[in-house]
């Protein structure tokens, strides 16, 4: 059968070429002829349940052999780093963390870095400020992982392990409510400290995911570590090694997979991780079930780290002394749940035209940033997350980039795909760990 | 009040002016591990004096502002001299100092030596009528994409990069979207009877 019913066919220089829409696969196979080998060009999304967002793979097939893998990406982009140039430094916060939105507190963490490295009050951020977010970064590397875990054994078979990796992930994200108020995209980590103090609730839930995650992992690992077609679907898939990690930018699980043990929160500390007592897990293979071994390790050892920075949290202040870079008005639980203190605001209404004055002009233009730029990195879930900002000595950001890794990771998807099976580009890809949001930002 | 500085002054009257930032020199010794770093580049790349324009230490980092046609052959030289050994480019992002005339838009790589640990940032400038400087994707393949994203926000030409194509915006975008004089756009919205106008129209106290 022809497959001109589904298929527009036209004639190039380089042989007859089909656009094909939809229809049975079979139909449009058929109407190519194997004898000239002809080679099919896919399109993979950008609307596909296995890339993980809006990536699309434009794949040129021989067969079921990949030849070339190009990916198209910029179908999220919204522009956040240059609204960042229109908002306050503390404004900044909101948009950066709806960037990569499975790991968004180490957006906020990256961006409050950088702009106390600027304002030079690094050493000023209280203890209990470093070690809340160090908790929450390794809470959120958890959860990441976990999306991780989900959906790449998802797209390879495993639709069980779905629902499980989520079930989990959703206990963290009540953790995360109730310290934040938010399950995702929190704004909670702001120059100069976090938000607001972390609740007893949340320490006894933390206790309690302590105890029963490692449980949990055990029976993802009987799930798929011993599973035959797992172990298929990843080992030798997607073969990536140190020489090209490196040269293509590639860090993070990816890179440790492969045997290098980089990891900036071990190599270029920061938020006092060089306290913490854990290790970096690593994997000699470089394949899909290293980089599977390695985020399983990793979360063993996030749990270590979550479970001395508990030990470690003493009551006292997590934000800054300063109080031009923190916020002025002075928080208090109100009818609706949390406002500011009628105390403080009868009295900057009342008694103090200074104070009212500060904290008007504190809130509509936000304090101001010696002029100068840096890059401060942390090691978040996919790899280096860099942030590069720069000030002008305005009330605003003159530049903000960010170096995210699910950008930069994805240029190694052809580098891992071409010459393989059609089917483990997506075990590649999804081993990436790529999120089109941060990618696109 | 008005264009002082350091007066702990938050009323934005102070910045009703923008300056343009002159680069200076920092004084030797640099401190820290920067010191090494230049001196073995020096000693590596003989056009150092020609090629290297500022040596720059600020918040702890080091900074080398480099000739535009001289960014690959320094690129290489960090990448492959076991003194420097600059492995990982880390990131590749323009700047646009809008009002400086022929070195208005800048582009700033950060290195990462993974063997000594170190950071170290190139900063090259190029005018907007004549935004071209070599592409770095042969010394690091890692700048391929990172290059497309500067050229698709800033108009910079990486003369010698593969497929220098649009890479955020769609292929048949016009102007460059991160440079100061593009709009942010935006439509007033309506919020309890006022009319709030959107972000870039707002009354600024840069």
């Amino acid at each position: 059968m022809s497959a001109s019913n589904y298929a527009t066919e036209r004639e190039t220089t380089e042989g007859r070429v089909f656009n094909v829409t939809g229809g049975d696969w079979d139909d449009v196979v058929s109407g190519v002829d194997p004898i000239n080998e002809g080679r099919i060009v896919v399109n993979m999304g950008p609307q596909h349940p296995s890339t993980h967002g809006v990536l699309r793979l434009v794949l040129e097939l021989e067969g079921e052999t990949v030849r070339e893998a190009r990916s198209v990406i910029g179908y999220l982009h919204t522009g956040i780093e240059k609204n960042l140039e229109y908002r306050n430094w503390v404004q900044g916060s909101t948009f950066v963390t709806r960037m990569d939105y499975l790991s968004p507190i180490f957006n906020e963490t990256a961006y409050a870095l950088a702009v106390e490295k600027l304002l030079g009050i690094t050493d000023d951020v209280t203890e209990r400020a470093n070690t809340i977010r160090v908790l929450m970064m390794e809470l959120n590397r958890i959860s990441s992982h976990l999306v991780w875990v989900a959906t790449t054994a998802m797209e390879l078979g495993a639709i069980n392990m779905m629902l499980y990796g989520f079930r989990e992930r959703e206990y963290i994200l009540e953790i995360f409510e109730l310290i934040t108020g938010l399950r995702m995209n929190h704004a909670y980590v702001r120059p100069g400290g976090v938000a607001q103090d972390v609740p007893d609730e949340a320490i006894v839930k933390i206790g309690d995911f302590l105890k029963l995650l490692p449980k949990r992992l055990k029976e993802y690992e009987d799930l798929l570590s011993g599973q035959p077609i797992w172990l298929e679907r990843t080992r030798n898939v997607a073969v990536l090694d140190v020489t090209g990690c490196v040269a293509l930018g590639v860090t993070g699980p990816v890179l440790r997979s492969a045997g290098l043990a980089w990891d900036l929160r071990k190599t270029m500390p920061y938020c006092g991780y060089e306290t913490y007592e854990f290790d970096v897990p690593t994997h000699a293979d470089g394949d899909v079930w290293g980089r599977y071994l390695v985020r399983m390790a990793e979360m063993r050892e996030s749990l270590k780290i979550i479970e001395q920075a508990v030990d470690r949290l003493k009551p006292g202040p997590v934000m800054v002394a300063d109080k031009k870079i923190a916020w002025p008005a002075q928080l208090a639980i109100g009818v609706d749940g949390m406002g500011n203190s009628l105390e403080h605001v009868a009295k900057i209404m009342g008694q103090s035209m200074e104070s009212l004055i500060h904290h008007f002009k504190l809130v509509t233009e936000g304090f101001r940033v010696p002029p100068g730029q840096v890059y401060v990195a942390v090691e978040s879930p996919r790899g280096e997350l860099g942030v590069h900002a720069v000030s002008d000595g305005g009330t605003r950001p003159y530049r903000v980039h960010y170096r995210e890794p699910s950008f930069v990771n994805l240029q190694a998807l052809p580098a891992m795909a071409e010459g393989g099976l059609i089917a483990d580009v997506i075990a590649g890809g999804a081993s990436l760990d790529p999120v089109m949001g941060g990618c696109d930002r | 009040m008005f264009g002082n500085q350091g007066s702990g002054d938050v009323s934005g009257f102070g910045g009703l002016v923008r300056p343009q930032r002159t680069i200076e020199d920092s004084p030797r010794p640099y401190g820290g591990y920067f010191d090494e770093v230049r001196d073995a580049l020096e000693e590596a790349y003989p056009a150092f004096g020609e090629a290297i324009e500022h040596v720059v230490v600020d918040r702890g980092e080091l900074t080398l502002h480099i000739r535009p046609e001289r960014i690959a052959e320094v690129c290489q030289v960090m990448r492959d001299d076991p003194a420097l050994r600059f492995e990982l480019c880390s990131s590749v992002s323009g700047v646009d100092y809008l009002g400086a005339d022929d070195r208005r838009l800048h582009v700033v790589y950060l290195l990462t030596s993974m063997t000594y640990r170190r950071r170290v940032r190139l900063e090259v400038a190029v005018s907007a009528e004549e935004p071209h400087l070599p592409s770095v994707t042969a010394v690091y393949p890692t700048a391929d994409w990172q290059e497309r994203e500067a050229y698709d926000m800033f108009g910079v030409i990486f003369d010698g990069h593969p497929a220098l194509t649009r890479i955020l915006m769609p292929d048949d975008w016009e102007g460059h979207p991160q440079r100061k004089d593009y709009p942010l756009g935006g439509v007033p919205v309506e919020y309890k009877g006022a009319e709030i106008p959107p972000p870039d129209k707002r009354r600024s106290y840069q």
